[in-house]
């Protein structure tokens, strides 16, 4: 089943980054060149993207790949490649649409910022780096788009490298997300040890295809532990507990570089991984339950709940939506954990429309604000900023799960459907039905806080933003809401395309159990948010307009919350700590233990000099020297002979003549 | 006293180690040159002498030719010799061969 498609799948990734390449040959000044460049490689990855994606609709389940040989050592040969499938080619509309939409909003959000161009070379590079990501088709080459994209997340998230907590945080995200890319590469270089390849498919002899898992279904328990090991990666990268801590901080970069690493790429390839070499994960499985799929499941609804109670106490408005995204990533694993690979991807793509949707909608409010990002601060600015306000509503509910117009609530509902259905436990489903609960609170105590109520400090002079970051924001809420079409129970067509099933249009399932569970939970939600925040930011009586109703009711917790669980200080207390102490003792070790020993072997060697020194002095020299005045002594009594005299010369020519006459008459 | 062959070597060797003294003891280069070419008169003496007692005497006169010729020789010689001495006498300003000692090694 190959198509044409795929060998031409290549430019995707390859055009963005040359895009890339070129906006950094470009001096400083020329803005517009460097913004053009960066939208026309992402338009262009764009139209080969939807080009890619109309082809995956010829049959269900198309798949077709595209390998080629990276280079043999000896009779082995290591092969790279392309896939596309439903999975990639969904992936790859998603993420360079919102791309686009991100791109557009940076030209106005990053007009006074003087590195705009090496700005929009990294942005390039970044979606180029996770275009690349999708389309491999080799655990080798997803792994060297993987650092790519935690390549570019550094150097954007530390864009503003004159902040030291900018640098700081591109350093935490670079070294955190390293961890789990170690464990991600022990289990890359094992499961090439067991299956023999890397390629995930290779007409039925990839790793994910037949013969390569009946390779690995001999050992169930080594599998297991193989994609547990390739699991870390994706913890790294999707922020999940323990490793969440770097994605919170990731905030330090500017706000269109947030919508990215939050919606579209960095962490959606954690998921994305998970998802792609799901059959690993569900090997030898018994009602799709094993034991790495169980790790995924709880670390999920670990991290869903957790970063959701965080998100409540948070203060800051990227810092909400990053907890939420870490809250959403965690939903998204428990999905993936209880067998709902389809809806977890689903909820992933919409993720990606309504957070770029909230990320950009706060860059806007941030833009609109001077910079100010304290929620306590702003508030009113719905009059103020009447287009933000209406984007980042339509975002928020999305988010929330409000029924029937938002894409996000039928993607949680199918995720609550497959967890419902988990037959190892319930619990995690109702720790999900809490999550969606506190998820529509903290986003109604969010939205209260910024864009209703009185103009605080922040917001008196605000202003809604130039049309060049609110289009973004309309095109994205417009996807927000219509991408619902193709997620509804009454016509579940992306459910369908992605696990390459037929779709039949049936109306009556659209009304469902789960419908009004979920409408009750969000009811709840809301209500109690707009209760508990109805006079968020307003001094009433007992406490002043700083303080948090939350924090006022319940001081310890909040505090506990705004802390974000004291996770970062337990990590400076133990591992941090620990690796200080580590290296105080290699730098101890270094400077006297070795520096010592190689200073021993300096002092040995100088010894040896010394010996050579003066063996080559009174030994050798001297019989040379000797030599040559023995020969210089000669050559100066020779020398003595000539005279310079003829008559010398004449008369030891007779003196030598008689003498020979002589000899000759003696001799007869 | 009827002249023999051993007179005339006599006399030969007589002027030979005259001509020798001369080019040994004088300083002065012309009278060298006469010492040397006191010994080149000598050894013609010889040849003459030895091609008359010679005992088939009137043969082709193979002495008196290598004379001349010998003669002839050292009459270039001379020639070349003395105009050596003045060259030498025009750069060193002497003709004294104890100070014409650039050659010493």
């Amino acid at each position: 089943m190959n198509s044409g498609i795929v060998t031409n799948l290549w430019p995707i990734p390859a055009v963005p980054c040359a895009a890339s390449l070129a906006i950094l040959s470009l001096s400083n000044a020329r803005r517009k060149s460097a913004a053009v460049l960066a939208v026309i490689g992402q338009v262009f990855a764009l139209g080969i993207s939807i080009f890619a994606f109309v082809s995956t609709l010829q049959t269900y389940s198309f798949r077709a790949v595209q390998n080629f040989t990276w280079f043999t050592f000896g009779d082995q040969t290591l092969r790279l490649g392309f896939v596309l499938d439903p999975l990639a080619a969904a992936m790859l509309l998603m993420i360079s649409l919102v791309g686009l939409c991100i791109f557009v909003f940076s030209i106005g959000y990053m007009a006074e910022d003087k590195n705009f161009t090496r700005f929009f070379a990294y942005l390039s590079f970044f979606s180029g780096a996770m275009l690349g990501l999708v389309i491999a088709n080799s655990l080798l080459l997803l792994f060297i788009f993987w650092e790519l994209v935690g390549l570019a997340s550094y150097l954007l998230i530390g864009f503003w490298i004159e902040r030291p907590s900018a640098a700081a945080a591109a350093k935490k995200a670079f070294i955190t997300t390293r961890i789990g890319d170690m464990g991600f590469f022990l289990g890359m270089l094992w499961l090439y040890n067991r299956s023999g390849t890397l390629l995930f498919y290779d007409g039925g002899s990839g790793c994910l295809e037949s013969a390569g898992l009946a390779m690995l279904g001999a050992s169930p328990a080594v599998a297991g532990f193989i994609a547990l090991l390739i699991f870390c990666g994706a913890i790294g990268k999707s922020g999940q507990f323990p490793l969440h801590v770097w994605l919170p901080d990731a905030m330090e970069g500017p706000t269109p570089v947030s919508a990215l690493i939050h919606a579209a790429t960095m962490v959606a390839a954690g998921v994305f991984l998970v998802a792609r070499v799901y059959p690993l994960f569900s090997l030898g499985g018994i009602n799709g339950v094993t034991s790495s799929l169980t790790v995924v499941v709880w670390i999920g609804v670990t991290t869903a709940l957790m970063a959701a109670l965080i998100a409540i106490a948070q203060a800051d408005i990227k810092r909400i939506l990053a907890y939420s995204t870490v809250s959403q990533l965690g939903l998204m694993m428990v999905s993936l954990g209880v067998g709902g690979v389809a809806a977890g991807i689903m909820h992933l793509l919409a993720h990606g429309f309504f957070k770029a949707l909230l990320f950009l909608g706060s860059g806007s409010v941030i833009h609109g604000c001077h910079g100010e990002q304290d929620i306590r601060k702003m508030g009113g600015l719905r009059r103020l900023m009447p287009v933000t306000f209406v984007t980042y509503a339509i975002g928020m509910m999305a988010l929330s799960g409000v029924p029937f117009f938002f894409s996000g609530a039928w993607t949680k509902e199918e995720i609550l459907h497959a967890t419902e259905h988990w037959p190892r436990s319930h619990a995690p489903y109702f720790l999900m039905l809490a999550g969606v609960v506190l998820t529509a609170l903290y986003m109604t105590r969010q939205i209260i806080y910024v864009f209703f109520g009185n103009s605080r400090v922040a917001s008196e002079r605000a202003h809604e933003s130039p049309r060049v970051m609110t289009m973004p924001l309309i095109a994205l809420a417009v996807c927000a809401i219509f991408f619902s079409v193709v997620l509804t129970p009454a016509w579940p067509w992306l459910h369908a395309y992605l696990r390459g099933e037929p779709v039949q249009f049936d109306l009556a399932r659209l009304i469902q159990p789960m419908l009004f569970l979920s409408l009750v939970l969000v009811g709840t939600g809301l209500g109690l948010g707009i209760w508990m925040y109805r006079e968020a930011g307003v001094q009433n009586r007992q406490r002043s307009a700083e303080v948090d109703p939350l924090e006022y009711a319940q001081p310890t917790l909040f505090r506990f919350l705004a802390n974000k669980m004291w996770i970062d200080e337990l990590y400076g207390r133990t591992v941090i700590a620990f690796s200080w102490a580590a290296a105080q003792l290699s730098d101890w070790m270094d400077r006297y233990f070795w520096d010592g020993l190689v200073r021993g072997f300096g002092a040995v060697g100088r010894v040896f000099a010394m010996l050579t020194t003066s063996v080559d002095e009174h030994g050798i020299n001297a019989g040379v020297d000797g030599t040559t005045a023995g020969t210089r002594g000669l050559g100066r009594l020779m020398s003595r002979a000539h005279s310079g005299q003829i008559q010398t010369y004449l008369a030891a020519l007779a003196v030598g003549m008689l003498a020979l006459l002589l000899l000759y008459a003696w001799l007869g | 006293m009827t002249p023999t062959l051993q007179i005339f070597l006599i006399v030969s060797a007589a002027l030979f180690s005259i001509g020798l003294l001369a080019a040994l003891s004088r300083r002065h280069a012309i009278f060298i040159l006469i010492g040397i070419e006191m010994m080149l008169a000598a050894a013609n003496l010889n040849f003459i002498a030895f091609w008359r007692f010679a005992p088939k005497p009137h043969q082709p006169p193979v002495g008196v030719m290598l004379a001349l010729f010998s003669i002839a020789i050292s009459a270039a010689e001379a020639a070349v010799g003395l105009a050596m001495i003045i060259a030498v006498y025009r750069h060193y300003r002497t003709t004294n061969v104890d100070q014409l000692d650039q050659l010493k090694g």
